[in-house]
């Protein structure tokens, strides 16, 4: 399934809209609107694109509904907050507000203690903005990586899904697949490297 | 800065799933701000996450939360401004907010044994590792140890040589628990390392090993 979907990515026309990288590009349009006019529309067309993935992302985890819910609006709160940040040459539109997402679900933990919430992990400050070149660069760097994704043999992809949708750590993934923590590694390692390859040498 | 030694890509891996325990965290985003070429592996990894994040069926949305959302945005607080550029100073930033400003110098540090000062920072409750700095006085040779448990430690200042290398700033140890070594530290001036390592309820971390005979810890 996986393998199938992204060869047809890649067999698309470059302005087909399904194209994820197309898909990004007009998300990155609508954040940079957000960012310079406070526009409510592109907000809301970025709302409609990405709550109900970030709603499934967040019950994935266990939470209720309404929790979810809750958590859908402070995800995209954020997006409208910290627009500015956002940085294309640091990853996709899509990643930035997964990144969002995860972060407020560990601050929710964090809360429950004393300590303030930390900045970690939070997007950097935007650098420089883009010149063409490297937009097509990261264009090409989507398809590699759709491409290394497809690539990648199941028991690797089970523990990429449990790491980057279950957010197990290591050493819970290792105990429920009742695997040793060092294959759970090399199998993360290997995973990796099928991106690196892909990466190195685009199609 | 010249960083010979790198993470593991598993954990670059675990990093930018979010998975890591904060004392981890720390250590690895310390590294990240002082090592480019581990900061681009981190995005790239990230990229993995994305596309399979992409891949997500949706789960409609209320009506309600999204006009909810909506309704929110005039009275929501605009971060318009970039965070203040690292200051590229004697400590990486996640270490320099833990420490709130406070030099190396201007520590309690608490003497575990000649010649070793450790300090223990400060984790949130939701943590399950310890992170602390460890000072080991210069000429020092470690005695031959594992770890026996998830470490990871990166180097601040000063430099320890062992059968893998040479240790020094910007430098990262992040080995497999079943490693044995001897770090023995340069002449020259102190080794301050950042440390993350599983709770000692866990494993009993390896200066708490070593020197339970002598203080108990």
């Amino acid at each position: 399934m996986t393998a199938v979907l992204a060869m047809s990515w890649n067999m698309l026309p470059k302005d087909n809209p399904a194209d994820p990288k197309t898909e990004d590009l007009a998300a990155q349009r609508l954040v940079q609107r957000v960012a310079r006019n406070l526009d409510r529309e592109a907000f809301a067309e970025l709302f409609d694109a990405f709550a109900p993935r970030v709603k499934t992302f967040i019950i994935r985890k266990g939470a209720s509904p309404d929790l979810a819910e809750d958590l859908v609006q402070e995800t995209m709160i954020n997006v409208w907050t910290k627009a500015g940040y956002y940085d294309p040459a640091k990853g996709s539109v899509l990643t930035w507000i997964f990144t969002i997402a995860r972060n407020l679900r560990i601050d929710r933990i964090r809360r429950e203690s004393s300590r303030p919430v930390s900045e970690l992990g939070d997007f950097d400050p935007p650098s420089e903005a883009p010149a063409g070149e490297e937009i097509l660069a990261r264009k090409d760097e989507a398809r590699s990586v759709a491409r290394a994704l497809s690539k990648i043999p199941p028991e690797q992809m089970e523990i990429l899904t449990l790491s980057f949708i279950e957010d197990l750590p290591q050493a819970e993934i290792a105990r429920r697949l009742n695997l040793p923590l060092g294959t759970v590694k090399s199998r993360m390692r290997l995973a990796y490297g099928h991106l690196r390859k892909n990466l190195e040498q685009p199609a | 800065m010249n960083i010979e030694h790198h993470l593991d890509a598993a954990t670059l891996v675990a990093y930018a799933a979010g998975t890591l325990d904060e004392a981890f965290n720390v250590v690895v985003a310390s590294h990240l701000d002082w090592c480019p070429a581990c900061a681009e592996e981190a995005r790239r990894a990230a990229l993995l996450g994305g596309e399979l994040i992409g891949k997500l069926a949706a789960t409609p949305v209320s009506d309600e939360c999204r006009s909810r959302t909506l309704g929110m945005l005039d009275t929501a607080t605009l971060h318009r401004f970039p965070k203040a550029p690292s200051s590229g100073g004697e400590l990486p930033e996640a270490l320099e907010y833990l420490l709130k400003g406070k030099s190396l110098a201007e520590l309690s540090w608490k003497r575990k044994a000649p010649g070793l000062a450790l300090y223990d920072l400060p984790l949130s409750e939701a943590s399950s590792g310890k992170l602390f700095l460890m000072r080991i006085a210069p000429g020092t040779a470690m005695p031959e140890h594992g770890h026996g448990g998830e470490e990871i430690t990166l180097i601040l200042s000063g430099a320890y040589n062992d059968r893998f290398g040479r240790y020094a700033r910007g430098d990262v140890a992040d080995l497999d628990e079943s490693i044995e070594h001897q770090p023995i530290v340069e002449k020259d001036s102190a080794c301050i390392c950042l440390v993350a390592t599983e709770a000692p309820t866990r494993f009993k971390s390896w200066p708490a090993r070593l020197l339970q005979p002598l203080i108990g810890i």
